[in-house]
């Protein structure tokens, strides 16, 4: 038996939109994974400190109000230059289409958009989850 | 002799002919139908025997206690509700500019989106600001940027709304200045603050402030409207964000009604007359689709306020039991796959506030789930509402639903639903504690979760989304704001404290501080103060931190 795939979830930058957030972490935690939801308005460094010590495999990032640009790959930035290489971050909200390819380029690694069924987060986590299970 | 039992014996005598005919050759689509938020809907309603004095009591007449058929007598006989486009984005240049379009477009009232960082009382150069700085709407650092935002906009004659909560004193105290500065007394403006924290807490995020602080500064503001800007609404009950979260109908009408009790409650502890402020507050709901649900919602809500007011506290005039709302369509139900399809949403749910009696409107635009809306989008949106008004004849007689079985029947089972709450939340000690403990938020979420759910098994279509979808999509043009726009703030920050009078600045900021320290002091007067030097929002609310402290959110998942 492997152990189980810990996620985080949060909300980076200042906006309250957490109906998206709650329910990716309520439907992965039904999904059978560990989830630790973190809330709204939280600093890429907050986010970043959290993952290193809860020890997460997977990030999933919310935003709804167009700061996703800037926010996002900050994350990614900071996990690395704390040697948390092999995090996994993703993210959703309402992200722009052309948008998309620069958040992957900064190493996000896959982002939903509004209307995306749960099923396509859980397919994205079993497909990379190896990576992250030594 | 009893013509209910005459039209109970035909409705059963149809049942076993006529129906159950048709029954056994094509059974219905679902073994039980619902509306949106799950209240069971039966097949037929018939007339149910109501007494006039019952009909008085419950239904009336408009402009008339208990306000069932609405808040005026000839509702928009007399005239339309208030066209109202919630706008703003990047510098107040480029806001100003939206509004002068929006209002040469027939627009009749304005309604100012603040960005993130000046809703929670940040300066565009704090480090908290990156990111957000213009995105979601304008950014609002000091009396000078809303010098810039009403610029050429006379604001004696327009009615002004902002949806501003923890710094509304704030934002107010910049609007007045404003106004003294073109010549208008804060006896002739009108217009609206959001000015709602407890929602914030429950579901929308910008709080700054714990509870006890953040009723303070709301009945300051009551206290001072009533005497210095006597048409002003100092308050908008939200249930829209409530409903966005994902609550259901009911829950939204029962959480938002909760929250007035709670500031009428705060308002009459410190003192004030419950007349002398209650007709200043006013409400905010959302409409979705399913179209009676919506209109009977409207309806229960103006019924149990008035009652509420009346009885619980006493209120003696009438305009302080009135229910006013505006409405905003629902942006949660605005998909990002064929967004064109969501013109023909907001086209329903302007139908149900209108025929709900909402006050003002504003239409969402097509774009929504994608980003911030295009000129073109708004001006459909607009046109939406004029297309109601001036086409649809639905505007021609008050409250033309009233009287169906099926619409009031709704009307009692959600005032049935809404008032369990009430006495739910009652128990609880009101509805602070009902926010603290989570139990307000917790109830939401299963909503949300429910509904969700469905989506994704199918059991609730969403057109474009989980049925009649397309492959491809071809790609929507969206509006961008400049990304350098918070150097561009933070640059006219740095010029403005070099060139204001600083040591003003500091007396006044130093008053506040000792006026948070003495319960009984109002803060309006101020802030205004403050503000009028040009001490910044972040400023100002930096000294009420350090005073009042934060909120933090408590967790439920």
């Amino acid at each position: 038996m492997s152990r189980k795939i810990r996620i985080l979830i949060s909300k980076p930058g200042l906006d309250g939109h957490d109906r998206g957030a709650k329910y990716i972490a309520r439907a992965l935690k039904d999904a059978g994974y560990e989830v630790i939801y973190m809330g709204i308005r939280q600093s890429p460094e907050a986010i970043v400190k959290t993952a290193i010590q809860e020890d997460v495999d997977f990030v999933g990032l919310s935003l709804l109000s167009g700061a996703h640009n800037e926010l996002f790959p900050e994350v990614v930035r900071l996990l690395r230059e704390q040697g948390a290489n092999d995090v996994i971050v993703f993210g959703g909200g309402v992200i722009p289409q052309e948008d998309i390819s620069y958040l992957k380029e900064q190493g996000i690694e896959a982002v939903f958009t509004p209307g995306t069924p749960i099923q396509k987060v859980i397919e994205f986590i079993e497909t990379n989850k190896e990576r992250v299970l030594h | 002799m009893d013509k209910k039992s005459l039209i109970e014996q035909q409705k059963e005598k149809w049942e076993n002919t006529t129906l159950k005919k048709v029954l056994q050759k094509f059974p219905e689509q679902k073994e039980s139908f619902s509306t949106s938020s799950w209240l069971p809907v039966e097949r037929l309603y018939l007339p149910r025997q109501m007494s006039e004095e019952e009909y008085l009591e419950r239904i009336g007449f408009p402009g008339e206690y208990p306000f069932t058929r609405g808040v005026q007598p000839t509702m928009y006989r007399g005239r339309f509700w208030t066209m109202r486009q919630y706008a703003g984005f990047g510098t107040a240049e480029e806001s100003n500019q939206r509004y002068k379009y929006l209002l040469s477009q027939g627009q009749t009232g304005l309604s100012v989106a603040f960005d993130l960082p000046t809703q929670i009382g940040y300066d565009s150069d704090d480090p908290r600001s990156v990111g957000e700085v213009g995105k979601v709407g304008v950014a609002i650092d000091s009396l000078e940027d809303m010098e810039i935002l009403f610029r050429g906009i006379p604001l004696d004659k327009v009615s002004t709304s902002m949806t501003i909560n923890a710094p509304a004193a704030v934002l107010l105290a910049f609007y007045i200045a404003v106004a003294q500065k073109q010549g208008v007394a804060k006896e002739q403006l009108r217009g609206t603050i959001q000015n709602d924290i407890l929602k914030e807490y429950i579901a929308r995020g910008t709080y700054i402030f714990p509870p006890k602080p953040s009723l303070r500064l709301i009945t300051n503001i009551f206290e001072y409207c009533s005497k210095e800007v006597p048409k002003w609404n100092t308050i908008s009950i939200s249930g829209y964000h409530i409903r966005e979260a994902g609550s259901t109908a009911a829950q939204e009408v029962a959480f938002t009604l909760a929250d007035g009790i709670e500031y009428v409650k705060a308002a009459i502890k410190v003192g004030l007359d419950v007349d002398q402020f209650a007709g200043r507050l006013s409400f905010f709901f959302n409409a979705h689709n399913d179209l009676f649900e919506e209109i009977a919602k409207f309806r229960a809500a103006r019924r149990i306020w008035a009652k509420i007011m009346k009885e619980k506290f006493q209120a003696k005039k009438e305009k302080s039991m009135m229910l006013r709302f505006h409405t905003q369509t629902g942006g949660s139900t605005l998909t990002a796959q064929q967004p064109d399809n969501n013109i023909v949403r907001v086209t329903i749910q302007t139908l149900a506030a209108v025929l709900g009696g909402t006050q003002s409107l504003h239409t969402n635009s097509r774009d929504e789930a994608l980003g911030l809306p295009t000129e073109d989008s708004v001006r459909i949106a607009l046109r939406t509402q004029q297309i109601v008004a001036y086409e649809s004849g639905v505007t021609n007689t008050v409250d033309p639903l009233a009287g169906s079985y099926f619409i009031e029947n709704l009307t009692d089972k959600i005032e049935e639903e809404v008032l369990k709450y009430l006495n739910k939340i009652e128990t609880m000690g009101g509805m602070v504690q009902a926010i603290e403990n989570g139990y307000v938020q917790k109830e939401i979420q299963d909503a949300a979760y429910k509904y969700q759910q469905e989506i994704e098994k199918g059991d609730r279509v969403v057109v474009g989304v989980n049925k009649f979808t397309v492959e491809q999509e071809k790609p929507k043009e969206i509006l961008r704001v400049n990304p350098l726009l918070r150097k561009v703030q933070s640059e006219k920050l740095m010029k403005l404290r070099k060139n204001r009078n600083n040591q003003e600045v500091d007396k006044a900021l130093q008053a506040l501080r000792e006026g948070a320290r003495d319960e009984s002091v109002n803060l309006m007067p101020l802030i205004l103060d403050a503000a009028k030097a040009y001490a910044t929002l972040g400023e100002i609310c930096n000294v009420l931190r350090d005073e009042f402290g934060e909120y933090r959110e408590s967790i439920v998942l």
